[in-house]
């Protein structure tokens, strides 16, 4: 498709669409009645569990399961063996590998076996009666050490032809991005700031485990319940993996209790489902949380270096930012995200950016909303931060200065659009919060971020019921509240009431392929597709209505939820609704539906400015966050509670990210910290309110001027909270998390 | 012709060139066009990519038109959480 | 092992049932009972998804043995709403947007019920430390606190 640019005749005056409606699955959710993934059974169920590795590399030398095999109430083990060899597809055999592990165990937490059997605490027992003999292998899991040429290999051969010859097989892909010449840009600097950040592994954290209910049968049909991000995804990765074909694997998505990215791809899926064939037997699987936090994918670890250049009024004449992602096990940490996105709220002539994708002993790395450009955008806005404070400038002054606008050639290569960057930018100069006092030891920091967005492969069916309500089925799961935006959406276009609309998550049987819920591509895409769709079924209206009346179906316009004549030449008829028409559907033709099936492109991108103001605690080193103010650009907020959400929800996963949250690994790669009581997430008494401020500057790519705004928020938090400590510190920190023991040594060796 | 950039660590595939000129009036043909010309870029191209047309950004569509004269940038395949 | 016979009253319903003696109240609930409404989200009482009143006392019942049930009255989320009448906090957590996900809902819910129970005016820091063993990942707190202040307010109001 064409980028659908509607910008001479987008929708302006909006009913339904700006309100703050009740969500549909409300009350199933405030009721305990919503469900999730672990919430199914099926008659006959087994219990599923993995055996996982203890160690962090690991040659499997031999798996003898006949002793769990013999225990009463075990159906079935599978290990490896049991899967097909996957060749020519290196990334469906890559999941695979870290579904169930070859001849190598990579991470601590990797799975080497799985049981079904007929009670948890037989397959726990199961699961001790599994002999693996393992020969332990040296492991490595820091980015910087993985890149050293003596340090432990994890695979060969898996660089592509991007690495040049001589490094570590753990460096597996090289990505260069930017415009100019660096060093003649630095060289009309007035000062040249080098510095190196570092920012540890975070998990999404969602408090949902990942979960999965499967039967197949011995005709090969299946199904599968499950907790995704996308049924679709899994419908296509399981069949691959299975060697199945798609159309005899239904997936049904349940509610899901979070994602962030963390559920775009499957784990324990496969197993299930190998599990069932096996057993003949439905399967039920769920994680424990230490089994979620060692074995599902959290998101890279970096270490930046970065040198900017900036003369003594703030014009930033140069960037440059060299970016060392390990992503565990396997090739694909988003270090071209980071490259790509590293500078892009900035308008530079002279820009370069060097992105390594690592491998390292750890698990494989999932998105992790807008995946890879909070570190990147963390190690830019604090060196920009450190320049400007430097000079005595204002640091927002100094990136309006140097903002991105409609026109500016973007960091990673082409010139943008209309952008909101600026908008945010000045409304956080005109904000309040910018002007309040501070006190003693507090800080204000801020810092802008960037995210692509992108549409994608989305279908939408609605149908008008004969008493005139309408079904939208639709395939994202909802993460957050789409279904109401959907109803809204489509509500608006057709010019009835929001409560005649419910909007459903269909399953893989009942729709074509739809893209997974991610890159904030929902409100816009499965919005565009709910709009042409709505626009479908009122052409089909028209028709019915022009039947009746007997006048050319040219001569019908919608209006108001009804169809009328389009003017006085057409006839004079009273509007026929929605309902009507629909009563009458069987006697003009048959049952009335619209539907819309896209790739869908142009998607805006978006930015977004954070304010942020900390209290170090001088004693301890503890941080408080005072007050915090997100900015940013929505496009078209559809339902503003819900926009507000993403915008609170991103900046507190950022804030986690700035102050707490890591993977802590000791010498035996074995990670130390797999319970939420050691992996620390924010909690509400860790908070204040987060402010929000939704500014509108229309997509155009979008009918009602939608943009995504899911990812974009956790962009800026970890250097706008790193910039605000550094304040309050007194000391800048180039390390994240910046928990107390460390902000206490920085501000003890200032 | 179409002026196509092409991002710094592809540019080892295409002689050291960081914008070259492909004869293409659609995606498709672009695409096609880049791996015929520059059969190292091949690789990257299977891997997957994205491409901004006049600043708006594609992932699929074949049949999208590009013009004489439209900025046309290669980019690594987008993926989001 | 023999498994132990518990008779209990659950959201004000008798109820029997055999569990192991090392089994959380927390799986008899959700694999023996029926009622999924309580979430495991952790296991290990740190995330608060499992929150149930057991004697009028939030507990996890992830830390809690379904044997210890025996003779108590033990309420969870499925007993908030009164018949199709929802409980104030219930119907502001739907009016702020309290919840993305939904699936730390149901814990928030029956602490901040109990929180009300021991503190009908409470301020909202108190709100805020009262409600800190229940994690939420998606909407950064604020519009659950708004909901549970709001909900308080209005309660105080009709009593």
């Amino acid at each position: 498709m064409a980028l659908d640019n509607e910008s001479q005749n987008q929708k302006r005056n909006f009913k339904v669409v700006g309100t703050r409606v009740q969500r549909p699955d409300g009350i199933d959710k405030v009721t305990g009645k919503a469900r999730f993934g672990a919430d199914m059974s099926a008659p006959g169920m087994l219990v599923g569990r993995v055996l996982r590795s203890p160690h962090a590399h690991a040659q499997i030398k031999s798996i003898d399961t006949s002793e769990a095999e013999a225990l009463a109430g075990v159906r079935a083990v599978v290990t490896r063996a049991d899967f097909a060899v996957i060749e020519d597809d290196e990334f469906t055999a890559d999941t695979l590998d870290n579904c169930m592990a070859g001849e190598k165990a990579l991470y601590d937490g990797h799975a080497v076996a799985a049981v079904a059997a007929s009670s948890t605490a037989i397959a726990k027992k199961a699961l001790k009666l599994i002999k693996v003999d393992y020969e332990v292998l040296p492991n490595v899991t820091d980015v910087d050490a993985a890149m050293a040429l003596d340090a432990p290999v994890l695979h060969e051969g898996r660089a592509n032809e991007t690495v040049p010859a001589g490094m570590s097989s753990n460096v597996v892909a090289r990505h260069e991005f930017g415009h100019g010449d660096i060093e003649a840009g630095l060289a009309q600097a007035d000062r040249v700031l080098e510095r190196t950040y570092r920012t540890a592994a975070t998990h999404q954290g969602y408090i949902e485990p990942h979960a999965c209910l499967a039967t197949m049968g011995p005709d090969g049909q299946a199904d599968l319940w499950c907790c995704t991000q996308g049924h679709y995804f899994v419908r296509d990765l399981c069949a691959a993996i299975l060697g199945m074909k798609q159309g005899q694997l239904r997936v049904t998505a349940s509610e899901i209790g979070g994602g962030f990215g963390g559920k775009t791809t499957v784990f324990l899926e496969p197993v299930a489902l190998a599990l069932s064939k096996k057993s003949g037997r439905p399967v039920k699987m769920v994680m424990s949380r230490s089994e979620v936090l060692r074995a599902s994918g959290p998101t890279a670890s970096s270490s930046i270096d970065v040198r900017i250049g900036m003369t003594k009024d703030g014009k930033i004449t140069a960037g440059f930012a060299e970016l060392r992602y390990q992503g565990g096990a396997y090739p694909g940490s988003p270090v071209e995200f980071g490259a790509m996105s590293a500078f892009a709220p900035y308008d530079l002539e002279h820009v370069k950016t060097v992105g390594w994708d690592v491998v390292s002993n750890r698990p494989r790395q999932a998105a992790y909303r807008a995946p890879g450009a909070p570190m990147a955008a963390y190690a830019v806005e604090s060196a920009v931060d450190e320049l400007a404070k430097g000079f005595g400038l204002d640091p927002l002054e100094v990136r309006l200065k140097n903002a991105a606008r409609e026109g500016t050639k973007a960091s990673y290569g082409p010139t943008f659009p209309a952008i909101g960057l600026e908008a945010t930018l000045q409304a956080a100069k005109d904000h309040p919060h910018w002007a309040a006092p501070l006190g003693e030891n507090q800080g204000r920091g801020v810092a802008c971020g960037f995210w692509f967005n992108f549409g994608g492969n989305t279908c939408v069916s609605m149908s008008i019921t004969p008493d005139g309500t309408v079904t939208v089925s639709e395939g994202n799961p909802d993460i957050g509240g789409s279904r109401a935006s959907m109803s809204m959406m489509a509500a608006e276009e057709l010019g009835i009431s929001y409560d005649r609309v419910r909007t459903i998550i269909a399953d893989t049987g009942s729709l074509g392929m739809n893209d997974v819920t991610d890159g904030s591509r929902v409100t816009f895409a499965v919005g565009l597709a709910t709009i042409k769709a709505a626009r479908a079924a009122k052409a089909e209206m028209c028709k019915r209505a022009a039947q009746v009346w007997g006048i050319d179906e040219d001569a019908v316009i919608w209006e108001d939820g009804a169809a009328k004549p389009a003017g006085p030449n057409a006839g004079e008829f009273p509007p026929m609704s929605l309902a009507e028409i629909a009563a009458i559907a069987s006697n003009t033709g048959g049952p009335i539906s619209g539907h819309h099936e896209v790739n869908a492109e142009g998607a805006g991108v978006s930015f977004a400015t954070h304010m942020v103001d900390t209290e170090t605690d001088p004693e301890t080193g503890a941080v408080k966050i005072l007050r915090y103010t997100v900015f940013q650009d929505a496009g078209k907020a559809v339902h503003p509670d819900y926009v507000e959400g993403q915008f609170q929800g991103g900046a507190v996963q950022g804030i986690g990210w700035a102050l707490n949250e890591e993977y802590v690994y000791g010498d035996d790669g074995v990670l130390q910290n797999p319970i939420f009581l050691d992996y620390r997430v924010p909690v509400a008494s860790d908070l204040p309110m987060i402010d929000t401020v939704i500014l509108e500057i229309p997509n155009p790519g979008h009918p009602y001027g939608v943009r995504g705004v899911g990812e974009t928020s956790i962009v800026p938090p970890l250097a706008a909270v790193a910039n605000a400590v550094s304040e309050s510190a007194g000391v800048r920190m180039t390390e994240l998390p910046m928990s107390p023991p460390k902000v206490l040594a920085a501000m003890k060796s200032k | 012709m179409v002026q196509v950039k092409i991002w710094g660590s592809l540019a080892a595939a295409t002689d050291d060139q960081t914008t070259v000129e492909i004869k293409a009036e659609t995606l498709r043909e672009l695409l096609d066009g880049l791996g015929k010309k520059y059969p190292a870029i091949q690789p990257q191209l299977d891997r997957g990519v994205s491409v901004a047309i006049d600043g708006w950004i594609y992932n699929d569509s074949w049949f999208t038109p590009i013009k004489p004269d439209s900025e046309v940038v290669l980019l690594a395949r987008l993926k989001g959480g | 092992m023999s498994k132990v016979h518990v008779s209990t009253t659950i959201n004000g319903d008798p109820v029997e049932y055999l569990c192991e003696a090392d089994e959380t109240l927390l799986d008899v609930l959700r694999d023996r009972i029926g009622l999924t409404g309580s979430k495991e989200g952790c296991g290990t009482g740190d995330c608060g998804a499992c929150s149930v009143t057991v004697g009028g006392r939030l507990v996890c019942s992830c830390l809690m043995l379904g044997a210890e049930a025996e003779g108590q009255e033990v309420e969870t989320i499925e007993g908030m709403a009164d018949g199709e009448n929802l409980h104030p906090l219930q119907q502001k957590f739907i009016d702020h947007a309290a919840l993305q996900c939904g699936i730390c809902t149901p814990g928030l819910l029956v602490a901040a019920k109990s929180l009300l129970e021991n503190n009908p005016d409470p301020t909202e820091e108190e709100a805020r430390y009262w409600l800190a063993g229940n994690l939420c990942r998606c909407t950064g707190y604020d519009k659950i606190i708004r909901a549970v202040m709001d909900a308080a307010q209005e309660m105080r109001g009709a009593s």
